[in-house]
C-alpha cells in the first residue's frame, strides 16, 4: 500500500507559485528524502500533506485516503521551525501533545518514559522546556512527533542544530522506525544523511520535480565512469584511461568510453599492483544536487 | 487576577474604613461670632453645632478670633436689607465656606428676619422646603415592584465594569496564548494534530469557561465585599435591588461580548506576528467596550439620549452599554432586540473571516500583512 500519493498538485501564495504540478508517492515502510534547495517549496509541499494548508489543485492521500482528523492521529510530524511551550515541563508537554493525537494519559505518560530512557533524555523528565538546550529540545520534539505511534512520520530538517552524538542518537531512532515497517519522509538539505538513510529521493527546485526515483539508480545514472582506486607500487600507464586525478590518499581514473571498470581492475592485478581499494565512482548526491540545480538555474 | 481582584477590594474597604476613622471627628462644634449693624438679629444663636456669638464692633470680634476664642466672624451690614452682603472674616485658606458654616448663617438670618412675622413651624417650613419622596408606579397604577435610586444603580455599574474588565482579560488571554504559540512555532504541531476549526473553538471555549469562573468568583465574593463594607458605607447597601431582568441579560451579554472579542482576538493574533504586536492591535476594539464606562456618569444624569441608543446597539460597546443602563433606565425591548441581533450577526461574521484567514496567517511568522494583502486573501481563501 502507498503511504502517500501527491497527485499534480499546485499552490501558490499571493501569486507567485511555490509548487507546481508536484506529483510522488511513499510506499509503506519506505525512507523517503525530499531535498531540494532553499525556498524550493519542501516545507509547503510537506504543509499540503499535513493538511495544514490545501493545495489550489490536484489532490493528496495519506494512507490510502484523503487526509481527515482521524487519520491525522496516524501521522507524526516534526517540523521545522519548531518549538514547545516555555514554561510547561518536559513531560507535561509531551503528555499533552499526544493527547491531541488521542492518545490517553497513562499511555503517553508510559510511552514517554521508554522513549525519554531510550534516547538518554530521562534526567531531562522533570525540567521546563526552556531550561533545555535547543539539542534536547529537538530530541523531545521528536519523542512528540513519534509517541502515538504514527505509521507515516514527516521530519522537516530533523539533523539541523544537533551534535554529532544526537545525530547519530536520531539516525539510530530512525533505523529503528524502519525496521519497524514505518514509513518516513525526510526533508533537508544535508545531502549525507539522505544517503545514509533513504531509499527513495524526490528532488525539487523552484516547486517542480527535477529528480524523483531510487537513489541508487540515480546515482548509477550520474555515474561518470571513473574508478577510485587506493594503492601500493607504481601505477605506470595503465591503458584505457583518458584521465588520472590524484586526490589524498587515493586516484580517480577516468574511462574512455570502451574501457570497463572490470577491464582496469584485470589490468593492474595483472601487473601486480597491491589493491586496498578499488571502487566505481558514483558522484556523491551533494554534486548531482548541484549539478541538476545549477542546470536548472540557468 | 481571579483572586486578586476580590483582594484589592477588601484592600480599598480596610482603608477607606481608616480614612473614614481618621476623618470623622470633623462634626466638632463651632463658635461663630456676629456683629449686627442692622439690628434686630437676637435670636436663634444656636444652629446645630454651631454657636453664633454676638460682637458690639468688627474689632472686638477680630480679637475674638485672633485669640481663638471664634472659628470666624461675619458682619451684617446695615444695608443688608437691600443689598443681601454679608462680610465674612476667617483665618483659614479655603476657596469658600464649608457647607455646614454657610447653612448655619443661612437659617440664622432667616429665622431672624421672619421672627415674629411668620409662625415656628413656616419657618422650618422655609429653612427645608422639599423633602421628595418618590414612588414609581407602573402603567396599572400600581406601586412597581423596582424603584429605581441609587441602590438600582450600583450592581449594574460595579457589573459593567468586571465585564469590560474580565472581555478585556480573557481576550488578551487568548492573544497571549497565540502569539506565544505563533513565537514558539508550536502553531504548526498543533495543526498537524487538529483543524483550525478545532483549534479555534477549542481556545474561545477553554478560554471563556475560565473568564466565566473569574466573573462567578466575582460575583460570589461581591455581596461578601459588600456585607464588609456597609458597615462603613452605612445601610446604603441595604438599599441595593436588581431590575429584574438584570441577571439574564447580564449571562446573555457577558456570553455574546466575550464570543465577540475572543474571535475579534484570534484572528488579530492570527495575522500578528507577535503577541505585543497583537496587544496593540486589539486595543482599537477594546476601547469601544470601555467607552459606557467612561460616560457612565454621563449616562446616569441624562438616561434619554439618543447616544446609548447608538452605543446599545454598536455590537463592540454594547454588552457594557447595555449593563450599565439597565441600573438608570428601561431599555424598550426592540432595542434589547435589535442589540442582540447585531451582536449575534457581527460574531457570526467575524467568525466566518477568522477561519479563513486563521489557516493562512497562523503560519506566516515574518511581517504582519497589511489590511489590503488580508482583504485579498479573504477574496481568494
Amino acid at each position: 500500500m502507498l503511504t502517500v500519493e501527491v497527485n499534480h498538485v499546485v499552490k501558490s501564495f499571493a501569486d507567485k507559485v511555490v509548487v507546481n504540478d508536484l506529483s510522488f508517492s511513499v510506499a509503506q515502510g519506505e525512507t523517503f528524502g525530499l531535498i531540494g534547495p532553499n525556498g524550493a517549496g519542501k516545507t509547503t509541499t510537506i504543509r499540503m500533506m499535513m493538511d495544514i494548508i490545501k493545495p489550489d489543485s490536484g489532490d493528496v492521500a495519506i494512507l490510502g485516503e484523503k487526509l481527515r482528523e482521524a487519520t491525522k492521529n496516524k501521522l507524526g510530524y516534526l517540523p521545522e521551525e519548531r518549538g514547545l511551550y516555555k514554561k510547561l515541563g518536559v513531560l507535561d508537554s509531551i503528555v499533552y501533545l499526544a493527547s491531541l493525537k488521542g492518545v490517553d494519559r497513562h499511555s503517553a505518560e508510559e510511552k514517554a518514559d521508554e522513549l525519554l530512557k531510550q534516547t538518554g533524555m530521562l534526567p531531562h523528565k522533570g525540567k521546563k522546556i526552556e531550561e533545555l538546550s535547543r539539542g534536547i529540545g529537538q530530541i523531545i520534539q521528536f519523542i512528540v512527533s513519534i509517541i502515538h505511534d504514527p505509521k507515516l512520520v514527516v521530519l522537516d530538517e530533523p539533523f539541523a542544530g544537533l551534535d554529532p552524538v544526537n545525530t547519530e542518537l536520531l539516525k539510530g531512532m530512525l533505523l529503528d522506525l524502519r525496521n519497524q515497517g514505518k514509513s518516513l519522509i525526510l526533508s533537508t538539505h544535508q545531502m549525507n544523511e539522505i544517503e545514509e538513510l533513504c531509499d527513495r529521493i524526490l528532488m525539487i527546485n523552484h516547486g517542480r520535480s527535477v529528480l524523483y526515483g531510487n537513489l541508487d539508480e540515480i546515482k548509477s545514472r550520474y555515474r561518470s565512469n571513473s574508478v577510485l582506486l587506493e594503492f601500493e607500487g607504481e601505477l605506470g600507464e595503465v591503458p584505457g584511461l583518458t584521465e588520472k586525478r590524484t586526490h589524498k590518499g587515493y586516484v580517480e581514473l577516468a574511462l574512455d568510453g570502451n574501457t570497463t571498470p572490470q577491464q582496469v581492475l584485470e589490468r593492474l592485478v595483472s601487473r601486480g599492483i597491491v589493491i586496498n581499494r578499488f571502487e566505481v565512482a558514483t558522484p556523491p548526491l551533494n554534486e548531482i544536487f548541484l549539478r541538476v540545480v545549477g542546470k536548472n538555474h540557468e | 487576577m481571579t483572586i486578586v481582584v476580590p483582594l484589592i477590594v477588601l484592600l480599598l474597604i480596610g482603608v477607606s474604613q481608616l480614612i473614614s476613622g481618621i476623618a470623622r471627628p470633623t462634626v466638632e462644634a463651632m463658635t461663630i461670632g456676629y456683629v449686627d449693624e442692622l439690628g434686630g438679629f437676637q435670636q436663634y444663636t444656636s444652629q446645630g453645632n454651631t454657636t453664633l456669638v454676638r460682637f458690639d464692633t468688627p474689632d472686638d470680634a477680630t480679637e475674638a478670633l485672633v485669640n481663638g476664642d471664634i472659628n470666624e466672624y461675619f458682619v451684617i451690614p446695615s444695608d443688608y436689607i437691600s443689598t443681601g452682603v454679608i462680610n465674612r472674616y476667617t483665618l483659614e485658606k479655603q476657596l469658600a465656606a464649608s457647607p455646614a458654616v454657610t447653612s448655619a448663617i443661612n437659617n440664622f438670618l432667616l429665622s431672624n428676619l421672619l421672627a415674629g412675622k411668620v409662625p415656628e413651624a413656616t419657618i422650618a417650613r422655609i429653612e427645608a422646603p422639599l423633602n421628595l419622596v418618590s414612588t414609581r408606579l407602573t402603567e396599572t397604577g400600581a406601586v412597581a415592584p423596582e424603584q429605581g435610586g441609587y441602590g438600582n444603580l450600583i450592581i449594574p455599574f460595579v457589573f459593567g465594569i468586571l465585564l469590560a474588565l474580565s472581555i478585556i482579560f480573557s481576550s488578551t488571554y487568548l492573544l497571549q496564548g497565540l502569539g506565544e504559540e505563533k513565537e514558539n512555532r508550536l502553531i504548526e504541531i498543533l495543526l498537524s494534530s487538529v483543524s483550525a476549526r478545532q483549534l479555534l473553538t477549542g481556545k474561545v471555549l477553554g478560554i471563556g469557561v475560565a473568564g466565566l469562573v473569574q466573573v462567578a468568583v466575582w460575583a460570589i465574593s461581591a455581596p461578601l465585599l459588600l456585607n464588609l463594607a456597609s458597615s462603613s458605607i452605612g445601610g446604603f447597601t441595604s438599599a441595593i435591588q436588581l431590575p429584574p431582568n438584570f441577571i439574564v441579560l447580564a449571562v446573555v451579554y457577558f456570553i455574546l461580548g466575550y464570543l465577540l472579542f475572543s474571535v475579534i482576538s484570534a484572528s488579530i493574533g492570527a495575522v500578528s506576528s507577535n503577541s505585543r504586536e497583537g496587544q496593540q492591535l486589539i486595543g482599537i476594539f477594546t476601547i469601544p467596550a470601555l467607552i459606557p464606562l467612561w460616560f457612565m456618569s454621563l449616562i446616569m444624569f441624562f438616561p434619554d439620549n439618543p447616544i446609548w441608543v447608538v452605543l446599545t446597539i454598536f455590537p463592540l460597546s454594547a454588552p457594557v452599554e447595555v449593563i450599565t443602563r439597565l441600573g438608570v433606565s428601561v431599555i424598550p425591548a426592540w432595542q434589547l432586540v435589535a442589540s442582540i441581533a447585531v451582536l449575534v450577526l457581527t460574531i457570526i461574521g467575524v467568525l466566518l473571516l477568522t477561519i479563513r484567514i486563521f489557516r493562512t496567517y497562523l503560519l506566516m511568522y515574518g511581517k504582519r500583512p497589511g489590511i489590503g494583502e488580508v482583504l485579498r486573501s479573504l477574496r481568494s481563501g
